[in-house]
């Protein structure tokens, strides 16, 4: 290879000026060492105030308010919830798609952008993989308590059983068990494929005995053969795309759920693309949300750079502008229908007097808020993204709640018509779950490698064999 | 307790230096040898002539065995056991299995790519004995090492030992298999 210049000089000599160059995946130049260092400095450190500080709050909710809500509500019945008729499907349906919405942008961050070859990715992706495992774990659970009495799920499974029945596989709903139980146990494989040859680091730093103990067993042996590199990478892609045809499918399936009925509101060919994008925009708020405070807390600054953090904005813009899209045409097509109960249920939305708020709320921050991130003094402003972030968690909380009860509340018959509130019950489940979310997270922080450790050195410079500081020489650009 | 000899390991400090030592250990005619790096080395399969993995196949195998069996079970139990009338459409037909099936041909691509990752390395094991080795610890960090196997028809302890070291390993050291 004539072309390839092999020393440092020369490459600095030929490379763009320096507005056009890609910013380093990581900041500082470390070395290969310092890095692993640096990396697997908050797994093994003594765990912080901060830590303690948030984990406690997080592990009562968990620990206190879910169970006692969960248990209320299954051995009393779903009428401790604000469901009745006609809206049947309130606020457990509303977080259930919230969270398999904040699971997808873990997906499409870890899956997606490793197809397509972004090496900032590794610095992000294991957190963002990590936050799609806790978070499809939280969305499960809703559907399965929503159906009122917990003990018969095992109906929806096809499992031979006393009353010879079986389930009705042309039902959207029947596609939802797989898809969310699917997504659960391939996300999770994914994260823990990935974290491998992260234990076999943590293994061979380890100073005590138990932590020796502990990630020996889960490192399995791992060696990093090139052997066993070359297996690796291989299932690694394949997870990836099935990872990726996996964003595509489960809130697809959820959108179906609706669009099958025959609400107004909800009967629209949309609603798939409508999810997908929905859900990937909300996750990348919660990516926001997330990565923000906790670069700065476990001093990942060089590592999760702020141009990653850019990127995440730019991402979470381009979804925006797409669920922007998607809500004109929602309005359009209610007007062009001609339909008058379409007309009816979008025109309330907006303007009719109980939920009015909400969908307000839907305009502001999921069109408006987002337009600010076009600037890039916005998006260089870490406060200002943090806020953006839980802006768009909040916008597309609600978002949900306009289609899922804004549709319920008032449909064809105005002898059916009717309010819902959420109950205490309701309210406690869902901070119960944010609080289980927060809780695991924390603990993924704490002791497993949060940074994809050798994925990161993968992607220096250093580890090229065919860069000068990867140890290439001169003459062996010759061979 | 008997000990007998695993093979023998050399250090280097760069992917470059292990690519290029991995190439004349591949010329010198020895053929069970491994690099052992903190991460994969780019053109290492090549230089190993390791080919296409079949962990691929594995997860193909996994996904297609649970697509057909999925689209059976549904003809089974909605067709076939108990046939159930669902707004006058066929019992049986290809968009009502479709996505059930699809979704667990995904579950199957993913368990047979991670148990064909797993099968096709030997994981999990609890024991190998380049894992007692001292310096080996340094492969998830920043050292490359190369570890030539005893069970080379080619391997000699001095000779080979010599190689190594002409291709500019540190460390050149006897790795003992303890069973």
């Amino acid at each position: 290879m004539a072309d390839s210049a092999l020393n440092l000089e020369e490459l600095k000599r030929l490379a763009p000026p320096a507005e056009l160059q890609r910013a380093p995946v990581v900041e500082g130049k470390p070395g290969l060492g310092a890095l692993t260092d640096k990396l697997s400095a908050f797994a093994e450190a003594k765990t912080p105030v901060w830590w303690w500080i948030v984990f406690i709050p997080a592990a009562f909710a968990a620990t206190v308010i879910f169970p006692t809500c969960l248990f209320y509500q299954v051995f009393t019945g779903v009428g401790v919830w604000g469901n009745n008729h006609p809206v049947m499907w309130g606020l457990d349906i509303v977080n259930f798609i919230w969270w398999v919405g904040v699971a997808h942008a873990g997906t499409l961050i870890s899956a997606l952008l490793f197809l397509t070859k972004q090496h900032w990715r590794t610095t992000i992706g294991r957190m963002a993989e990590a936050m799609t495992v806790f978070s499809v774990m939280m969305a499960g659970l809703y559907p399965a308590i929503h159906v009122g009495r917990a003990w018969f799920d095992w109906f929806m499974f096809p499992v031979p059983n006393s009353n010879g029945l079986w389930p009705q596989f042309r039902s959207p709903l029947m596609w939802d068990v797989f898809a969310v139980n699917t997504y659960l146990v391939v996300s999770s494989l994914f994260w823990f494929m990935g974290m491998i040859p992260d234990f076999a680091v943590l293994r061979d730093r380890s100073t005590t005995r138990i932590r020796k103990t502990i990630f020996t067993f889960l490192a399995m042996g791992w060696t990093g053969s090139a052997r066993q590199w070359h297996n690796y990478e291989k299932a690694y892609v394949v997870l990836c795309g099935l990872c990726t045809l996996l964003v595509f499918t489960v809130s697809s399936i959820v959108g179906l759920d609706f669009c099958t009925a025959q609400i107004a509101g909800w009967h629209a060919t949309i609603f798939p693309l409508y999810f997908v994008i929905g859900a990937v925009f909300c996750g990348f708020g919660m990516m926001l949300v997330i990565l923000i405070p906790l670069r700065k807390l476990c001093g990942l600054e060089n590592i999760i750079t702020k141009s990653h953090i850019d990127k995440v904005a730019k991402l979470a813009l381009v979804s925006g502008l797409i669920i922007d899209y998607i809500y004109l045409m929602e309005f359009f097509i209610a007007w062009y229908s001609g339909d008058p109960y379409e007309r009816w249920v979008f025109g309330h939305r907006l303007f009719g007097h109980t939920y009015m708020v909400l969908g307000w709320m839907l305009i502001g921050i999921n069109v408006c808020v987002t337009q600010l991130l076009w600037f890039k003094k916005v998006r260089a402003n870490l406060l200002w993204l943090f806020i953006i972030g839980l802006l768009i968690n909040c916008g597309m909380w609600s978002e949900r709640f306009v289609i899922v009860v804004g549709s319920l509340y008032q449909d064809f018959l105005p002898a059916n018509w009717g309010k819902y509130m959420p109950t205490i019950w309701d309210i406690g489940l869902y901070v119960g779950t944010l609080g289980a979310f927060f809780m695991l997270y924390l603990l993924f922080v704490k002791f497993l490698p949060m940074i994809a450790i050798s994925e990161v050195k993968g992607v220096m410079p250093e580890a090229d064999p065919h860069h000068p500081l990867g140890g290439a020489k001169k003459e062996a650009g010759h061979e | 307790m008997s000990e007998k000899i695993y093979g023998l390991i050399a250090e280097f400090d760069s992917p470059a230096a292990i690519l290029h030592a991995a190439e004349k250990v591949r010329d010198a005619g020895y053929r069970r040898w491994d690099a052992f790096t903190p991460f994969p080395i780019h053109g290492m399969d090549k230089v190993m002539k390791l080919g296409n993995s079949l962990v691929g196949w594995v997860a193909l195998a996994g996904g297609a065995f649970m697509f057909l069996n999925v689209a059976g079970l549904i003809w089974f139990s909605n067709a076939f056991d108990y046939p159930l009338i669902v707004g006058g459409k066929p019992m049986f037909s290809v968009p009502m299995t479709f996505v059930p099936s699809y979704i667990m041909l995904i579950m199957g691509g993913a368990l047979g790519a991670l148990i064909g990752m797993l099968g096709l390395n030997q994981l999990p094991r609890l024991h190998h004995p380049l894992l007692d080795q001292k310096r080996f610890d340094l492969v998830s960090r920043d050292k490359f090492i190369l570890v030539i196997g005893a069970q080379d028809e080619k391997f000699c302890a001095t000779e080979t030992k010599q190689l190594l070291e002409a291709v500019g390993g540190r460390h050149v050291e006897i790795v003992e298999d303890v069973e």
